[in-house]
């Protein structure tokens, strides 16, 4: 393997920058879970990349990818079904419409 | 071969390709979407006629593998395979060949319908499963391949799902058939602890290599583990092939539209357990007390009798046909269950043909008479779809056994296989072969025969439509000359059959005289109005009634299975709230009560006073702060992430 560990780096920091700037900024909430979703395969992407390079014959780089991959898996479901239980109720998904807390 | 055998992959990859490509088409792309489909899979068609001319001039048991490493963890490799055999090569070739000419039929059915791309997306992909499962050398893809035609059926099934219907069908036969999965999927895990491997062959080492080792490890219930495993594999196939007792979502699926009919749950799909029994014949023969081969014998006996007694009594030209495809699967499973894998494996491609010919051929039919599907709303279809009736009565003779049509061979040389194991199946299914030539004779005389009973005046279909059946029909005539060669094709020598003669003539009797049972009831005086009442019904009275609701299955599993589960539910709810509630909310009633206590004696009196002043002022505060916090969650991320960018500058520049 040729490419060095850098490259991969800065593209896990441009996916995570990407994900950044669509959680912050869209206000489509289901656009948001897609961002969040960006990043979180950033971080996998980086726990991979440093297991392979840095330490490649152990599990647990891998194991913690898979298990991030579950989890986020899991946070999308939770995330979708909360998103549909707001558009019920307001009938939009729009965040910036989601300020019941509002002091 | 061991060129060829690299090329495999690419017999799956094609029409996967095609799936994805048309996944990202809009619906209006039908010419492009139908045109891709059909390239991809004429194109792997192609290449699977190349590997299996490639199979023909070599010898016996000769096979060719290519494996290579998935991913590794830790120390262990996960491998994944393909492979060339002959039992392969036929199939791959049948599959891709079959499915190409129902692609050309399907663009005929479905060319009224609005998501005709998406019809087209799921039978690509549906066909790349089917062709990686039987490529696959290795148990773990063919059960991924297993579980993606399963999703395939399962989406099709439901493809209009807007009909109620088709949606409950469309689940009845996804659960059913995971029922049958999870003993796949223990068979599976309990041969990966015990061989090492799921390869299936690995120059020795593979996972089949070592069948006769698993055979005399002892597994559970006195049983070998060979045993033990084989028997769990059957449990998928038994779902998957739709065998007695979970045969029950096959002849539901049959709400999906013709062309998913024909390709999915008469041609290949409902086939996938049978070839799996057949691909894995060297774990359920390994064991000297053939268990697992009684087994598959007796379950696939009981089936093709059972199935076949239903199919005489429905008028559903699709849900008759179902039933048939029930009865011949079982035929299949008692060919390799008393150790005919030739036989058993030669049936299911011979089959393939002409149920797929069948399937189509009622799919003209339906389209033919303005989507009609009871056979006493039909009648007379010879005048006015003459090509249609010359192809489906091809298939009908060569279903009924008739020489010297493809089925007479093939059913032959199953009832042969089970001559040599159990008179009694044999017998059985001699009744069932019976049965069978019976029943077909009845629809062609409803659907074809006398005068049209429906109302708008039926038309023979379009050429796209007509072509495949007629390609088929060629086959359904001429594949059963090969018979005979094909157990030396694969490799297997049985053992000199006695009672040859018997067999045969005896299977040409009963096919004659259910024709002419047939011809009498239904032949000699045809129904003249829909109403007419059935004259099968006459003779029978109550039993056919009993053979029209199906022996009454879905009712028992209504009434025993779900009902169970249903009141099992309720008892975890009813215990769910009186127990587990009940404490939850005694000790919240508890704690209230102390608090209450509590709150009198000393919160009253010394801590609000004091703290009341205290709070006036954090109330204060706290309206000012209250307008930073403005219900925004984007908001406050916003300065989350400024904070960090601030504390990573600080920390940075230090």
């Amino acid at each position: 393997m040729s490419v060095p560990l850098g490259y991969y780096l800065v593209l896990g920091a441009v996916l995570f920058a990407i994900g950044l700037c669509g959680a912050l900024t869209r206000r489509n909430a289901i656009a948001v879970l897609m961002s969040i979703e960006i990043m979180f395969n950033a971080a996998v992407l980086n726990f991979v990349v440093f297991w392979y390079y840095l330490h490649n014959g152990a599990l647990t780089g891998q194991v913690f990818a898979l298990f991030a991959i579950a989890v986020a898996a899991a946070e999308s479901a939770v995330g979708l079904a909360l998103v549909i239980a707001v558009y019920r109720h307001y009938k939009r998904v729009d965040v910036d419409e989601m300020r019941s807390l509002k002091g | 071969m061991n060129e060829l055998v690299k090329q495999q992959w690419l017999i799956p990859a094609l029409p996967l390709l095609a799936a994805a490509v048309q996944s990202l088409l809009p619906r209006k792309a039908r010419k492009l979407s139908a045109g891709i489909c059909l390239v991809a899979m004429g194109a792997s068609c192609l290449l699977a006629l190349r590997a299996f001319i490639g199979t023909l001039g070599h010898h016996e048991t000769e096979r060719a593998v290519w494996n290579f490493v998935w991913f590794d963890y830790g120390t262990t490799q996960l491998q994944l395979g393909f492979i060339l055999d002959p039992l392969t090569a036929a199939m791959a070739a049948m599959v891709a060949f079959v499915g190409f000419w129902i692609f050309v039929n399907a663009t005929g059915y479905m060319s009224e319908d609005e998501n005709f791309t998406r019809f087209f997306c799921f039978m690509s992909l549906f066909a790349a499963a089917m062709l990686g499962l039987v490529v696959a050398n290795n148990l773990l893809l063919l059960f991924i391949c297993w579980e993606l035609v399963g999703l395939c059926s399962y989406l099709l099934i439901g493809f209009w799902y807007f009909k109620p219907s088709a949606a409950a069908a469309m689940k009845k036969a996804f659960i059913t058939t995971r029922i049958g999965d999870i003993g796949f999927f223990l068979g599976l895990l309990l041969l990966y602890w015990q061989a090492g491997t799921l390869n299936l062959y690995d120059n020795g080492n593979g996972a089949l290599e070592q069948a006769d080792k698993l055979a005399v490890v002892p597994g559970w219930f006195g049983a070998s583990i060979a045993t033990t495993i084989a028997v769990l594999l059957f449990f998928g196939a038994m779902g998957k092939s739709a065998q007695f007792p979970l045969h029950v979502w096959l002849p539901d699926a049959m709400e999906g539209p013709t062309p998913v009919s024909a390709l999915i749950h008469a041609a290949t799909m409902v086939a996938a357990g049978v070839f799996m029994v057949g691909r894995m014949f060297a774990l359920f023969a390994a064991d000297a007390s053939g268990l697992a081969l009684n087994l598959v014998m007796w379950v696939g006996c009981f089936t093709a009798l059972f199935s076949a007694t239903i199919a005489v009594a429905q008028f559903d030209i699709k849900r008759m046909l179902a039933y048939s495809t029930c009865s011949q699967l079982g035929f299949m499973m008692m060919a390799l269950g008393a150790g005919g894998l030739a036989a058993g494996q030669f049936h299911l491609l011979a089959h393939a043909f002409f149920k797929a010919l069948l399937f189509l051929g009622s799919g003209c039919v339906i389209i033919g008479t303005h989507h009609e599907q009871d056979m006493r709303r039909m009648g007379g279809l010879k005048k006015y779809m003459p090509i249609t009736f010359w192809c489906y009565l091809i298939g009908m003779l060569a279903l009924a056994g008739v020489p010297p049509f493809a089925g007479f061979f093939s059913k032959d040389e199953v009832l042969l296989a089970t001559f040599q194991r159990s008179k009694l199946a044999w017998g059985l299914a001699t009744f069932a072969a019976f049965l069978t030539a019976f029943y077909m004779t009845r629809q062609m005389f409803m659907v074809f025969a006398g005068k049209w009973r429906g109302h708008h005046e039926p038309h023979e279909v379009r050429w796209n439509m007509w072509l495949p059946i007629a390609v088929l029909s060629v086959f359904a005539v001429g594949l059963g000359f090969f018979g005979g060669k094909y157990g030396h094709y694969l490799g297997v020598h049985e053992e000199a059959h006695h009672g040859k003669y018997l067999v045969m003539g005896l299977s040409v009797a009963v096919g004659a005289a259910g024709i002419l049972l047939g011809w009498l009831l239904y032949g000699r005086r045809t129904m003249a109005h829909a109403d007419e009442p059935d004259p099968l019904a006459a003779k029978l009275g109550a039993l056919f009634t009993c053979l029209n609701r199906k022996w009454y299955v879905d009712e028992f599993y209504d009434a025993t299975l779900i009902r169970a589960t249903m009141a099992l539910g309720e008892l975890w709810r009813a215990f769910d709230k009186l127990v587990i509630d009940g404490l939850l909310h005694g000790v919240a009633w508890l704690a209230w009560g102390v608090s209450q206590v509590v709150r009198w004696v000393g919160d009253e009196f010394v801590i609000n006073g004091g703290f009341d002043a205290g709070c006036e002022s954090v109330r204060l505060s706290g309206r000012e702060f209250a307008k930073l916090q403005d219900g925004r969650i984007q908001s406050y991320l916003r300065v989350l992430c400024l904070g960090v960018v601030v504390l990573l500058a600080i920390w940075y520049l230090k």
